[in-house]
């Protein structure tokens, strides 16, 4: 799958997009950021209180109970602050 | 209906972009943003989903377009880094009416603000850091659903 991150979710992850594979037992938005969450400091500053976070599947955004698959495209990033 | 979405870092042109709008209504309706002169602020910088954003934006729209009978729609948005004072977003809309309009343009512009993906990080005093969302965008946003 794809992962997308902006603003200071890609500065804390250090990256603004790499392709992992699926995690076993991740079904949705919820459990993928709780899988994130772990792999660093970094990972964890940006994925440990999901309250300040937002997300997308596919560019629409979603829920953290929204199910994932191996071919999504998933965006994380912070509430939008555009206009 | 005639649609035209643009992300771009280059300045727009307001009176071209009503001229594109104004044929066959009776009524244009724009909203222009500048970035506000604030004290210390020297520099806003943009960033957005390339992709996410224009069909987000386009959602929005055609949302519009089924609440009321337009007959255009122009969103363009700045993204890059942009001074105190310079343009950053114009929303116009066209229909017969200007309720339509009016109407139309307040939805884009609140939809725009709490729905499409776009950042603004802000440099203060050689201090630099993203801009916080605000509540009163939501709730400006929440009228449209009651």
């Amino acid at each position: 799958m794809k992962l997308l991150y902006f603003a200071w979710v890609r500065q804390k992850t250090g990256r603004g997009e790499e392709t992992v594979p699926l995690p076993a037992g991740c079904s949705n938005l919820r459990d993928l950021a709780s899988r994130l969450a772990v792999r660093s400091a970094g990972y964890a500053d940006a994925f440990g209180d999901l309250r300040r976070l937002r997300a997308a599947i596919n560019q629409e955004h979603a829920d953290w109970d929204a199910l994932i698959g191996e071919d999504d495209e998933i965006a994380f990033f912070p509430p939008v602050t555009g206009g | 209906m005639k649609t035209r979405i643009a992300i771009q870092c280059e300045p727009f042109d307001a009176a071209a972009e009503i001229a594109g709008l104004s044929d066959g209504a009776g009524a244009v309706a724009t909203f222009t943003g500048f970035v506000r002169r604030e004290g210390d602020l020297a520099t806003l910088r943009l960033e957005h989903y390339p992709g996410m954003t224009e069909r987000e934006i386009a959602r929005h729209i055609g949302e519009a377009q089924a609440r009321w009978p337009l007959l255009a729609a122009t969103v363009v948005h700045r993204v890059g880094s942009l001074k105190p004072g310079e343009p950053i977003v114009f929303v116009g809309t066209a229909a017969l009416h200007r309720r339509e309009a009016f109407a139309a343009c307040e939805f884009l512009m609140d939809y725009l603000k709490t729905r499409a993906p776009f950042w603004k990080e802000e440099t203060r005093a050689g201090v630099t850091r993203w801009v916080d969302a605000k509540a009163t965008d939501d709730h400006a946003a929440a009228r449209w659903k009651q």
